[in-house]
């Protein structure tokens, strides 16, 4: 038996060929007698389409094929789908203007795409491109989510007061109620930044269509193939499912701008079949900041209301959240189901109410990005309770323990039941990890250097494991949200696993081959896992919202006790015992109180040569499935504590100490869960110091690069302090709860807390530049 | 990109001759920023007189005190040369802060001058030292080689064959950079000549200019505090998304003071 | 420009890449790093944005980094182009900076990672024993998303110290 593989620090089994340039992105792939697309894109946030001529361009050289909105039309082919539905506060469902994936007689955003070239070599593409001809009448524009529902501008027909819906939860009286009570009310009016989420590998997708069999291949930059796939076939392209296979093979991130289905993924498919060859598009950088799904954009009003002991009696949150120009794939659920309902964070406050109004505007679509909701409600919370604490003076921890949730199961009066939680555990050790107890010391030492120095907290929670199907479908989803496994042990006793999960980043291929060599008591080099192809993978809802591990790993492991439970039989045939007196102990059927035992391997071995083998009872082979859906959401929770030092003369804020303690349940992997965690700490970083998408009154993106839009780089972001704490998971087998967002949602509020604790202000707008910081200083001087 | 017509000269004088054959021609030192903007289609040029190839143009000479660097010379061979850090560390310190390692191994000091990019580096260097431009033409003064945003004293088809420093008593530069293109937002370049002081602004205007005043200051004591108070005046000053006139006109006094500062170290 | 078609003379560019001769026909503004991933069909050598930040394309060209997708290929005539498919050892055993970003976890999505450690490499020739602060000066021309650096810097100092200043 092999050592146990859950909680230790494997290196990752796909090191190897990312460190030697043998992965495989999309790009990388080239098919025979492959084209390559160029789209044309509209330099107008919003205008009407009065002719588009393409005799210029369809000329020139290399050109096989253009095609234009009117082209889809003709051919029926649909719009891009919204995956959720947003019923309002009056039980109307919310508005869903068409989505095309050729602009058809209107642009509505910068970017929108009009045409598509397809030429023999990409430079001819992109060259065509310049020559189609578009004669736009350029519209007046609508861009802040604040201004869209007064505003003339109509985004679309038939959508008044640019308004996709107004939605709310919680129990209003009783919130009115609790704020009639209060001693204190803290109020805070902020801006949560749109951000756009630059994945380092750009989107890219080849379509390829086969004319012996009719069938498409797709090869893409996404996060879960299956469901692209779906919506693909079923609600865009009206094709049979059986006849595309979607492979998304090596993915250079996504944070979740690539889990949608995008118009070029459609375009270049469709386009395959038209053209007869494979067609590949990869975006430049630039198409990447107008055309990628952005993230967060809410401006919010927020109350919390305390007695005069600083309990929280209740919550109160207005928030605008901008749609953008269309809906993306799941757009309308971020601001609600995973916004809203995350309200009660760490806190027993009884009464909650929240009011969202989504808009729609002349700017890119607005979808979920990394923590997706969760980082704006945390925002929310974390913001108002650090504020909170300093108008009532009563230290930001403690005003935190006096409102913890102890007692488990909790019903939050926003919908979640949290199963368990510890949160006096991640402060205890956020506190002590950060030495809270040398701040002073350290503060004045700042002072003595002329600077000033600001620590601030975020206790955060999430809602992870996305998520029980009949819950989400309550709520509007349009897809399941389960995920599928299957376990394939080879004759010789080595194991192929297949997970519906993927894996762009986060080492799947590592984490859950610990899960399966663990419980089958495998060396880790017999387990490999494979994702990412719908012609391999039996069926996956893919990679988002932490959910991989919690409900991905979870089908994989009812597969394999599925295989265990099987092998047991064929065990207790070749041992000649009975069913209930064999034991499986990781490896090895053992015949209790006997030396007879018989190890995994043979026992495959028995299945797929089935000489002596009880036919009469068990089929031959070795090859489980499984399809999990959760019983409840994962509840990922912990304390983020950030120091800061701020210059003075320049506003520059720099990060002297992070401390993230985080409780994921289980770690299986506690290098990779790491890894994890410092990623989502520097784009949420990134979030609150250095990245802000801008539109300017036009609807032209000014940050519409890296020269302009600045990701974090090395010199940004300090080394991290991290710890976690565990308190399992009580409904998924494996007690694990998820990692993947964790450090985006916590540390926005924490990063906000230091700086206007360092600055001794109340708010400052994000992302907290240097100037920003320093007009603040200058005000207050 | 837009097709265009590639060139390899055998000399400078083969270089400087085969760009005026076409007026949309272009000369092609590192291609740090023209290979940049042709990709983004911003710029078009018919063809391309690549200057790569020519070592007379590649060297790092000390001489009468200051050093003369060829045009073709890279950041990095500027910020590595030992010439350079015994008579202007400051100058080699520069060299060494220009966008980043990539960069550095790639772009020339004269393809950086001739590109005059109102955030570059370089152009301070030159502007705060008083150095000597030569070209195959004639010698520029650097007071007079600066006229514009993207534009200098250049002639169509006049190209840069090296550029002579004067070594300064001290000098340093301090740059604060922009968070996303790590050109700076500004850039003071400070040079004492003894009594006689240059103080030379990147990033904040159209294009490098000195500030008079901090000059005059510190030319009668080269202090901090002779510039910690001075006020710059925003008007003209650059306004981009990551910083205002009056910002801008802040950090000005803020970089000079600290490079002073950096100078007396 | 636009030039007629007649015009587009291909142009023949010759260099050495990961030790082997190679020469190739292309137009004349195609990119180094076209030319390594879509002709030679190098495809570890990445590319990330169009504006010279990411370094995703870094190579080495004459024993320095470079980003690729800032030359065109006829500015490598007649170089030594190094590639992240040159680093490991002809048997496919590691090169102790690709073991450091191994052991340390210092990649995650691996689409940065060639560029990371190409960079990485120059910056170690002559450093075995940097700090984590010129680590990330080091860095300023390379972006990563998933791993925050923190173990991309650590990946480095490890990387450098096995290198023992030598490449």
């Amino acid at each position: 038996m092999n050592a146990p593989l859950i909680g230790a620090r494997v290196a990752r089994k796909e090191d190897y060929r990312f460190l030697t340039g043998a992965g495989q992105y999309t790009d990388d792939i080239s098919l025979p007698n492959q084209a390559y697309a160029a789209f044309v894109r509209s330099p107008h946030a919003h205008a009407r389409i009065k002719s588009i001529r393409l005799d210029k361009a369809k000329k020139a050289p290399g050109v096989l094929g253009i095609f234009s909105g009117q082209d889809l039309a003709d051919a029926k082919v649909g719009g891009l789908p919204c995956g959720w539905l947003i019923t309002d506060v009056n039980g109307q469902p919310m508005k869903e203007p068409p989505h095309p994936c050729l602009a058809q007689g209107k642009v509505r955003h910068v970017g929108d795409q009009v045409a598509v070239i397809v030429a023999e070599t990409l430079a001819q593409a992109k060259d065509a491109a310049e020559l189609v001809e578009v004669d736009y009448e350029v519209l007046r524009a609508v861009v802040d989510a604040a201004a869209a529902t007064k505003s003339k501008v109509a985004v679309h027909d038939g959508v008044p007061n640019n308004t996709c819906y107004v939605w709310a939860l919680g129990d209003k009286n009783a919130c009115d109620a609790a704020f009639a009570k209060a001693a204190h009310v803290t109020k805070l009016e902020f801006i949560n930044n749109r951000l756009v989420p630059n994945a380092i590998e750009p989107r890219a997708a080849i379509g390829g269509y086969s004319r012996a069999d009719d069938a498409y291949t797709l090869y893409v930059s996404s996060q879960n193939p299956h469901v692209e796939r779906l919506l693909m076939t079923a609600f865009v392209l009206g094709l049979p499912e059986h006849k595309v296979r979607v492979v998304a093979p090596d993915v250079g991130g996504g944070f979740g701008s690539k889990i949608y289905l995008y118009a070029e993924d459609v375009v270049v498919t469709w386009a395959a079949k038209q053209l007869n060859r494979a067609v590949k598009w990869t975006a430049e950088r630039s198409e990447s900041f107008v055309s990628d799904a952005h993230g967060r954009d809410h401006v919010t009003v927020a109350e919390l209301a305390m007695d005069k002991d600083g309990k929280f009696l209740g919550m109160r949150v207005k928030t605008t959240a901008n749609m953008g120009a269309y809906l993306s794939t799941f757009a309308s659920c971020i601001p609600t189901i995973l916004y809203a309902t995350l309200l009660a964070g760490q806190y027993t406050t009884p009464a909650i109410y929240c009011e969202v109004t989504a808009v729609f505007t002349n700017t890119t679509p607005v979808d979920a990005y990394r923590g997706a909701g969760r980082p704006e409600a945390t925002y929310v919370v974390e913001r108002l309770v650090e504020t909170a604490a300093r108008e009532m003076k009563i230290d930001p921890a403690e005003i935190r323990r006096r409102n913890f949730i102890r007692s488990f199961p909790y019903q939050t009066p926003v919908a979640l039941q949290y199963d368990t939680g510890n949160y006096d555990a991640t402060l205890d050790a956020a506190l002590e990890l950060s030495d809270r107890k040398n701040f002073e010391q350290r503060k004045a030492q700042s002072l003595k250097n002329g600077k000033l120095r600001g620590l601030g907290y975020a206790a955060y929670i999430e809602a992870c494991g996305i998520a029980p199907s009949a819950v989400a479908g309550a709520l509007g989803a349009r897809a399941g949200l389960f995920e599928a496994g299957e376990v394939r042990v080879h004759p010789t006793g080595s194991v192929t696993v297949f997970t519906g999960s993927h894996s762009h980043g986060q080492g799947h291929e590592t984490t859950f081959a610990q899960v399966v060599a663990d419980r089958l008591g495998l060396p880790l080099e017999n387990v490999d896992i494979v994702h990412g192809d719908t012609s391999k993978v039996l069926f996956g809802m893919g990679t988002y919202g932490s959910r991989s591990l919690a409900v991905g790993g979870t089908a994989i492991v009812k597969a394999l006790d599925k295989v265990i439970a099987k092998g047991k039989k064929i065990a207790a045939h070749l041992m000649e015992a009975a069913e209930g007196d064999v034991e499986w102990d990781r490896g090895t059927y053992k015949v209790a109180g006997t030396d007879k035992k018989k190890t995994f391997g043979e026992v495959a071995f028995a299945a797929y040569v089935p000489h002596n083998y009880p036919h009469d009872k068990l089929e031959p082979g070795l090859n489980e499935n499984a399809f999990y859906d959760p019983a409840n959401f994962t509840f990922p929770a912990g304390t983020y504590v950030c120091e800061v030092e701020v210059d003075k003369d320049t506003g520059v804020v720099k990060i002297e100490r992070f401390t993230a303690v985080d409780d994921f349940g289980k770690i299986i992997n506690p290098m990779i869960v790491e890894g994890q965690v410092h990623g989502g700490l520097a784009q949420g970083i990134g979030q609150a110091l250095t990245e802000g998408c801008r539109y300017d009154a036009e609807g032209q993106l000014v940050t519409g690069s890296f020269m302009d839009y600045s990701i974090p780089r090395a010199t940004d972001v300090p080394s991290f302090a991290v710890d976690t704490r565990e308190t399992p998971c009580t409904h998924n087998p494996l007690g694990v709860k998820g990692c993947g967002e964790a450090g985006a949602i916590g540390s926005p509020a924490a990063l906000m807390n230091a700086i206007t604790d360092a600055l001794g202000v109340k708010d400052l707008p994000m992302p907290a530049t240097a100037q920003t910081v320093w007009r603040s200083l200058h005000k207050a001087a | 990109m837009h097709a265009f017509h590639y060139h390899r000269p055998a000399s400078a004088k083969d270089a400087a001759s085969l760009v005026t054959k076409n007026s949309e021609s272009r000369f092609l030192a590192g291609g740090q920023s023209l290979v940049q903007a042709m990709k983004l289609r911003l710029s078009s040029p018919s063809d391309l007189v690549d200057l790569g190839s020519l070592k007379e143009l590649s060297f790092v000479k000390a001489s009468g005190g200051g050093v003369e660097i060829g045009a073709m010379t890279r950041h990095a061979e500027v910020a590595a040369s030992k010439d350079v850090q015994k008579a202007i560390p400051a100058l080699a310190t520069l060299a060494g802060m220009i966008g980043d390692r990539q960069v550095r191994n790639m772009g020339t000091i004269g393809g950086s001058l001739a590109n005059s990019d109102p955030a570059a580096d370089y152009p301070a260097a030159a502007l705060g030292l008083g150095a000597t431009i030569t070209t195959n033409k004639r010698q520029i003064e650097a007071d007079k080689f600066f006229t514009g945003l993207y534009e200098t004293a250049l002639e169509p088809g006049e190209l840069i064959t090296s550029v002579s420093f004067p070594a300064p008593k001290r000098a340093a530069y301090m740059k604060f950079k922009n968070p996303a293109s790590r050109f700076a937002i500004v850039g003071v370049f400070v040079a004492d000549f003894g009594g006689k002081v240059r103080v030379a602004v990147t990033g904040a205007g159209a294009s490098v200019f000195r500030q008079a005043e901090m000059e005059k200051a510190l030319s009668a004591k080269f202090a901090p505090e002779s510039v910690a108070n001075i006020k710059v005046k925003s008007d003209g000053l650059n306004n981009d998304l990551h910083a205002s006139p009056e910002y801008r006109a802040h950090l000005i006094t803020v970089m000079a003071k600290r490079a002073v500062e950096a100078a007396l170290k | 420009m636009f030039f007629p078609e007649e015009d587009r003379m291909a142009i023949k560019v010759s260099m050495k890449v990961n030790g082997k001769p190679v020469s190739a026909e292309v137009e004349e503004r195609t990119l180094l790093v076209s030319l390594i991933r879509d002709t030679l069909r190098l495809t570890g050598t990445h590319v990330g944005c169009d504006t010279a930040q990411c370094g995703a394309c870094t190579v080495h060209m004459n024993g320095k980094a470079i980003k690729s997708c800032s030359i065109v290929a006829m500015q490598a005539e007649g170089a030594e182009i190094l590639t992240i498919e040159g680093v490991a050892k002809a048997d496919g055993t590691l090169h102790p900076m690709q073991q450091a970003f191994k052991e340390n976890h210092g990649l995650q999505c691996g689409f940065c990672t060639p560029g990371m450690v190409m960079n990485a490499l120059e910056f170690a020739k002559g450093r075995p024993n940097p700090t984590e602060d010129e680590v990330r000066e080091s860095l300023e021309g390379n972006l990563c998303r998933c791993t925050g650096y923190h173990n991309i810097v650590k990946s480095i100092v490890a990387g450098a110290k096995a290198m023992g200043g030598k490449l």
